[in-house]
């Protein structure tokens, strides 16, 4: 799992150009919108697209991004899930 | 009313080069890449706005150059939000980023339509980014035209100020296409405004198509 937490955090930041922020910076805890990282919606459709683009992943229900997102960590692990599904 | 224009201050970047009211910067460093370039300006700056990595390059050169031009001025101190305003031209519209889009979306086995590159397939954007850093709240609109054209600026500043909607306006050239670029961007004031004392209007010129044409023809070049 930590090991998926680091890569995450890596393509995370590549993907949304988050230039001043090194992988340390980000606590896998931390709510990745509003405070945290302050992203923003766009931000939230790239993370979508990285999901599918890098793992194959769809969201069907627009509903369960609130939960997927949250947190570095919580991506990881909906990964690890539907990844052995 | 009088409504007769002043220009107060102006902006030019262009082959490596900033040039603020006939002041040139010196760049020691020379930059392989127009992205490179643009990022060793942000640092230079000091500017702290995380935002400025997420946007496209003509929005990053728009967003520069309005800074360097908009502290000179100091324009944001002595009008009201809504009296500011902001026309842009240039000639390649947002052709750069429509490609970069483009490429996301060409091949249907690898089809990863890019959100935040679409959002910056308009060319006016960049004054949208522009106007959310500042705040700002008047009138704006951006043309294409093939070139530049100092004419067709000061008609659009001009019948603006006329109409009263606006007592300033950050207007000018932006153009970006692959690594050529060039953005050139003017502080007009209207002269009876409350805002320019006998200081700022003596420091001024008046804004005519030979003063801009002057001013983008030779420098930077």
């Amino acid at each position: 799992m930590e090991e998926l937490i680091n890569k995450l955090k890596k393509e995370v930041i590549e993907q949304l150009n988050l230039e001043d922020i090194s992988p340390d910076d980000v606590n896998p805890d931390l709510p990745l919108f509003g405070e945290g990282l302050g992203l923003d919606s766009i931000d939230a459709l790239e993370l979508i697209v990285l999901l599918e683009k890098n793992y194959g992943l769809k969201i069907e229900d627009p509903k369960d991004g609130k939960k997927i997102f949250y947190s570095i960590r919580s991506m990881a692990e909906y990964i690890t899930e539907h990844k052995k599904a | 009313m009088k409504n007769e224009l002043l220009l107060t201050h102006w902006c030019l970047i262009r082959d490596n080069q900033v040039v603020t009211d006939d002041k040139v910067e010196n760049v020691t460093e020379i930059f392989s890449t127009f992205a490179g370039f643009l990022k060793a300006l942000y640092k230079k700056e000091q500017i702290s706005y995380p935002k400025f990595y997420k946007m496209d390059s003509l929005s990053k050169l728009g967003f520069l150059t309005s800074e360097k031009v908009l502290k000179e001025s100091q324009v944001l101190d002595h009008y009201r939000k809504e009296e500011i305003g902001i026309i842009l031209f240039n000639s390649s519209a947002s052709l750069e980023t429509d490609t970069e889009y483009q490429k996301t979306i060409q091949d249907k086995s690898n089809y990863f339509p890019s959100p935040s590159v679409f959002v910056y397939t308009l060319p006016n954007i960049v004054i949208g980014e522009i106007c959310i850093r500042h705040r700002i709240k008047g009138e704006n609109a951006f043309f294409i035209t093939e070139k530049f054209d100092a004419g067709l600026i000061l008609n659009n500043v001009a019948g603006l100020m006329e109409s009263g909607r606006i007592k300033a306006c950050l207007c000018g050239w932006i153009d970006v296409l692959e690594d050529n670029y060039e953005s050139l961007l003017f502080v007009i004031e209207n002269e009876s405004s409350d805002a320019v004392d006998d200081d700022r209007a003596a420091k001024g010129n008046k804004p005519t198509v030979k003063t801009l044409n002057t001013i983008y023809y030779n420098n930077g070049e």
